[in-house]
């Protein structure tokens, strides 16, 4: 975030081709290593993507699998601690670090798809605005406008409302409530493009508009694009543990974390290990995304900075 | 005046009061305000047109019906109603009302009132007043336990015969009659204030009932204050608070931190906690539900009773309610819960046994018939939301799928939307073999299970479409015989037919745990799941 | 100016048409038959038929929407299924209550964001500048539905510095004149229940605030510090004024336009946004009420109270676009 003279030198790259555009994005990578934040966000991440991929490796138990003669063990190092449940069991006595494990999983899961869907149509919205401008502009941003005219969460809340409450739906909520965020963004830089000169020249040279989008312009909105997606990242992941905490998003016995909140909190006078970790854990991954792209922001692309 | 009016509910409630008073060594004291906590607010206070158990806890202690359920079962006692008789026929229904009751606002209660609060919900408003004809309310919400009881069908007239007697005319013999006369929807308004406040009356209700209301703040609490004048007596409790509060651990933590003094639906996992706590009591109470499974009975494939005796002995009940009603229901032998009259208890459950089960299937030729059938495997379809009969559609319908594997039968798993499982139900689809679902009992009345549920020759609401003569039969004669005893007979006999035949397996009866704090004396779960506030008392 | 205010609130009219379509159109999202879940075991076909006549589901969708339109432009939003009751004076009822708890929690997260803020930028790359961009960092990545539970077991279990839930404890009487209970007891003088308001205020009020907070201490550092490089001030510092002059007079001044255009932003978003916060604390207002109306299958209620906090959560944003404008006459229609 401090305005270091170096930074304010990344200005994105102007009149060229995407070539020479690799070369300012290796080297903003380059400077985010030099940022502390940045990078204790990616370690972060990193640890959450280690364990969702490798789940049925790491973690000790089945995450669904009930033990119903170890329920509500303290964590291990509690005196009525158990080592084979580290961080202790929940009411069904089953494993709580297996179920965080997996936890990761799901979240991640949740990320990519709801992203996805926010990234795709938003991109595409964005872009079809955008390169067209006028009344085909004014139509998409309206529509942007509508959807921007409800606080995120209560919208997500009434579509899975609707929908019937389900993880499926919850990760479709939240990616609809975000599609404007990369419509007005990836419109503001299209236009901006647009009016450069590679872009007319390719278009002088018959250049058809699919091609002038997808090739020509999006690469070159790719960085603010990339921050945005990352801290999307963030608020998708909590976006969904609020809907399943309550009861709207993933059921159980799905081991997510905000399902595992909302189970937990019935338990909350006598296992406070069942409310704290999947707490913390819904924190860390959120946190993870929000400095990471915190980090890409100050490296990629200054004009972003709040 | 007192005296008058001092008849036989009173004594009955005073005698009761006073046993109580013994057991416990101490005798009410008057005064003090009791919080009670809940999960949720009031729909509205209007007993006629609510539905659910928020407003009707309200509704309970504000208003009175002609005739109350007792103080711990379904049977019917004197309200509002000292005494009633009933024509040899069966068809005419006369009270005899209690004498010098006023409701809250000074309007006194008589024949013209009782008219008026039925009246206003009936179809035709075949009715006749004595002394004052009141107008009947424009434009009313539909009256949904009116239209559900069938009280257009079933009633022709209600006719105030002088000041303290009405007359009620049946179309058709029908016993439960007066059990409906104890519902919430019955109770007695006060015409003055429902014609003084319009549709505000669901604000603003005013009865004759042990409490008055005082005031409502949305979502938050509703307020009741004593009714000295209170026919069955002043309650000993100044005032009576209903707080909504609708997280279950909040409202337990209100709880153990002294806010409230009872805890409606906690989790089960606090009740332990409940258990332990030297401040907090516990009170029990079965549910009046059943939680069921049923099979198709449009099918060839379920016409053997054999085979439907087996899927009864292979279902391990007990496991399903220790570990997925979590202790919070009781295994249910009969379809009728424990706590109703016409319970038979003589009735030995079938018991977990998947050998008795296999031969049963095997001696029935099931899967030689399944395979006749073109299939492989059934379906067993299980609902996707919580039920006050069931904590866990899903998670019941996986122990009967194990269950069943047990026994050498394939069962898939088949859930839809709550509105789409209702709806395909209804219509017994080809690719539904069983089926779970459940029922909440309305007025106390085995027909309103027996006949509701299983009757299918009679109505094709009827859920499971079970169509058998021999038991259509008794539960006609039950509803129109006219003697208690007879009533309970037929009722047992139906009991044994249902036994005998499976046309449904009886799971569970829910149980109802809620914690209070010691300091709350004599308050006591209904069967009917009201809510009464008239005896209770703070030490 | 004025063409410009004109211009944005006549903007606010297709908006609102396509919030009001949207709204509508929600009801074609459930799957399977509305009338037959709101019954429920109960339901026969004949009162299904007369649900989905009062619901007019019978009608073809034009008509349905036509209807929906007719009424919303009369102000009337229509009954909720669960009560029967106006679902205009069922929002009045409860919003007071959640204007009560997003103002107070409004008012946390400026003082204490814009404190933050203000030392960060002053003191650029100190320890506490550090501290409070991680802090603020943490701040918008919280869940806020785990921190109110661990803030009330921390406060109110184990501590038992203040209450659980609700809005005022039962013995206190209060009369109500705006329904915002901090400012009916200082209204009616009533300090006992003013002392016991603002107790009841607090818990949920901090959870809600986090992460406006954390957005306002990052608004006001970096506005402060873009500030703090212009010309003038340095001239002003080389006028020999004190640095907390030149700091608290000059510079937050002209910094305050941004952030006040966050704080306005930020409420709109609190006060739709504090569903999460009003279940935890059972708080009476509407976030709670939609939900129960959600948890309900009160589809009516659920759209009308969506319809209604949308409405709110633009206007708020216009009148911000419009001050925004008014302080910084440089922005222009367009």
């Amino acid at each position: 975030m401090a305005a270091t003279p170096e930074l304010t030198a990344g200005a994105p790259p102007a009149g060229n081709g995407q070539e020479k555009s690799i070369s300012p994005l290796v080297e903003a990578l380059l400077r985010l290593r030099k940022n502390r934040i940045a990078v204790a966000g990616l370690i972060i991440i990193c640890t959450f993507l280690i364990m969702a991929l490798f789940a049925p490796l790491i973690a000790p138990h089945d995450p669904l699998e009930q033990s119903l003669y170890d329920k509500l063990k303290p964590p291990f190092w509690d005196a009525e601690g158990d080592w084979r449940y580290p961080l202790g069991t929940d009411d069904f006595g089953r494993d709580l670090l297996s179920r965080i494990i997996y936890g990761a999983r799901i979240s991640m899961i949740v990320g990519v798809v709801a992203v996805a869907i926010a990234l795709f149509f938003g991109t595409l919205a964005g872009a079809v605005a955008g390169f067209y401008g006028g009344r085909i502009d004014n139509l998409i941003m309206r529509l942007m406008d509508i959807l921007l005219a409800f606080p995120p969460i209560l919208l997500a809340i009434v579509i899975v409302a609707f929908m019937g409450p389900s993880l499926r739906n919850a990760m479709v909520a939240i990616g609809v409530v975000n599609i404007p965020r990369y419509a007005r963004l990836v419109r503001g830089s299209v236009m901006e493009e647009y009016s450069k000169d590679y872009v007319q020249g390719a278009r002088a040279l018959g250049a058809r508009d699919a091609r002038l989008i997808f090739i020509h312009i999006l690469p070159n909105c790719l960085a603010p694009l990339i921050v945005q997606t990352t801290l999307g990242f963030a608020s998708a992941i909590l976006e969904a543990a609020a809907l399943s905490f309550l009861g709207l998003g993933a059921q159980p016995p799905t081991p997510e974390w905000g399902a595992m909140l909302a189970n937990g909190r019935a338990l909350i006078l006598r296992a406070w290990w069942a409310v704290t970790f999947p707490g913390i854990m819904i924190l860390l991954a959120v946190l993870g995304f929000n400095l990471l792209g915190d980090g890409l922001r100050d490296a990629l692309d200054p004009r972003l900075r709040e | 005046m007192w005296k008058k009016s001092f008849t036989f509910a009173t004594a009955a409630v005073v005698i009761l009061f006073l046993l109580g008073g013994l057991c416990l060594a101490a005798s009410p004291k008057t005064g003090g305000t009791l919080v009670f906590g809940r999960g949720g607010d009031s729909a509205g206070l209007d007993p006629a047109f609510e539905t659910d158990g928020n407003s009707f806890m309200i509704c309970d202690n504000v208003f009175d019906q002609l005739v109350l359920y007792a103080d711990e079962s379904t049977e019917i006692v004197p309200g509002l109603a000292t005494d009633w008789e009933v024509s040899p026929d069966g068809l005419a229904y006369t009270f005899h009302l209690r004498k010098g009751v006023t409701f809250h606002d000074g309007t006194e209660f008589n024949a013209d009132a009782v008219v008026f609060s039925l009246g206003r919900m009936m179809k035709n408003k075949n009715v006749k007043f004595f002394k004052k004809e009141w107008d009947f309310p424009e434009d009313q919400p539909s009256a949904e336990y009116w239209l559900s009881m069938e009280m257009d069908d079933m009633l022709g007239s209600i006719e105030a015969v002088d000041n303290h007697t009405v007359v009620f005319k049946l179309n058709r013999v029908e016993a439960p009659f007066i059990a409906n006369m104890g519902m919430d929807f019955a109770a007695m308004v006060s015409p003055t204030a429902v014609l003084k406040h319009g549709k505000n009356f669901r604000a603003n209700p005013v009865g004759t009932g042990p409490f008055k209301f005082v005031e409502w703040i949305k979502d938050d609490r509703i307020t009741l204050e004593a009714n000295p004048d209170y026919w069955g007596g002043r309650p000993p409790l100044d005032r009576v608070m209903f707080r909504s509060i609708p997280d279950n651990s909040v409202r337990f933590l209100e709880l153990k931190t002294g806010n409230i003094d009872i805890c409606q639906f906690p989790n089960p996992e606090d009740i332990e906690l409940a258990e332990n706590d030297p401040n907090l009591n516990l009170v029990r109470q079965a549910g009046m539900n059943i939680g069921y499974l049923s099979f198709n009975h449009t099918k060839e494939l379920w016409q053997d009773k054999r085979i439907r005796q087996a899927f009864a002995h292979a279902i391990n009940r007990e496991s399903i309610v220790d570990n997925i009603y979590y202790g919070l229901g009781t295994v249910a032998k009969n379809t009728i819960p424990p706590n109703m009259w016409g319970y038979n208890d003589d009735i030995e459950p079938y018991a977990y046994d998947p050998d008795k089960a296999k031969a049963l299937l095997k001696e029935a030729r099931f899967h030689e018939k399944l395979k006749a059938a073109g299939q492989e495997k059934i379906t067993l379809w299980s609902m996707p939301v919580a039920r006050p009969y069931n904590p866990n559609g899903m998670k019941v319908g996986e122990a009967m799928q194990a269950n069943l594997k047990d026994v050498g039968v394939d069962a898939e798993l088949v859930t839809f939307e709550w509105g789409t499982y209702l709806k395909k139900q209804r219509t017994q689809p080809e690719e539904m073999d069983l089926f779970q679902l459940g029922w909440t009992g309305d007025n106390g009345d085995p027909d309103n299970f027996l006949a509701v549920l299983l009757d299918g020759m009679a109505d094709p609401n009827v859920r499971t479409q079970w169509k058998n003569e021999e038991y259509h039969d008794i539960i006609l004669k039950a509803k129109q015989a006219l003697e208690k005893e007879e009533r309970i007979r037929l009722y047992r006999k139906a009991q044994e037919l249902i036994h005998e035949e499976v046309p449904l397996v009886n799971i569970a009866h829910s149980l109802v745990v809620w914690p209070m704090k010691q300091r709350v004396m004599n308050f006591k779960l209904h069967p009917t799941a009201s809510i009464r506030m008239h005896n209770v008392w703070l030490k | 100016m004025k063409k410009f205010v004109l211009h944005r609130v006549l903007s606010l009219i297709p908006t609102l048409l396509g919030i009001s379509l949207l709204v509508f159109l929600m009801i074609q999202l459930i799957p399977g038959d509305p009338a037959e879940m709101m019954l429920g075991e109960r339901a026969s076909e004949s009162a299904l038929a007369e649900l989905r006549e009062r619901l007019g589901l019978d009608q073809p969708i034009y008509v349905q929407y036509g209807r929906f339109m007719g009424r919303l432009l009369q102000g009337d939003l229509g009954r909720a299924l669960r009560t029967n009751e106006k679902i205009t004076t069922e929002i009045f009822e409860r919003f007071p209550a959640t204007v009560e708890l997003s103002l107070a929690a409004i008012l946390i997260a400026t003082a204490l964001g814009m404190f933050a803020g203000i030392i960060s930028a002053t003191r650029q790359y100190s320890i506490f500048d550090y501290v409070s961009m991680v802090v603020s960092l943490i701040g918008v990545s919280m869940p806020i539905f785990w921190l109110g539970l661990v803030l009330m077991i921390i406060f109110s279990v184990n501590l038992g510095l203040v209450p659980l839930s609700g809005r005022l404890s039962y013995n206190i009487e209060l009369e109500v004149v705006t329904n915002l209970y901090v400012l009916d007891s200082i209204i009616t003088h009533n300090w006992a229940a003013f002392k016991d308001a603002v107790w009841h205020l607090i818990l949920p009020a901090f959870t809600l605030s986090t992460i406006p907070m954390a957005t306002i201490s990052r608004i006001t550092r970096s506005s402060m510090l873009e500030v703090l490089r212009q010309d003038y001030i340095r001239t002003a510092r080389a006028k020999g004024l004190s640095l907390w002059v030149v700091h608290y007079k000059h510079a937050l001044k002209n910094a305050m336009i941004p952030i006040i255009t966050v704080v306005g932003l930020q409420f709109g978003i609190l006060l739709g946004g504090a569903i999460l916060t009003e279940t935890i604390f059972a708080w009476p207002g509407i976030g709670l009420w939609i939900l129960n109306g959600v948890y309900a299958r009160d589809f009516n209620a659920v759209q009308g109270g969506t319809m209604f906090i949308a409405t709110v959560f633009v206007t708020i944003n216009l009148v911000v676009d419009i001050l925004y404008a008014w302080v910084n006459p440089r922005i222009k229609v367009n």
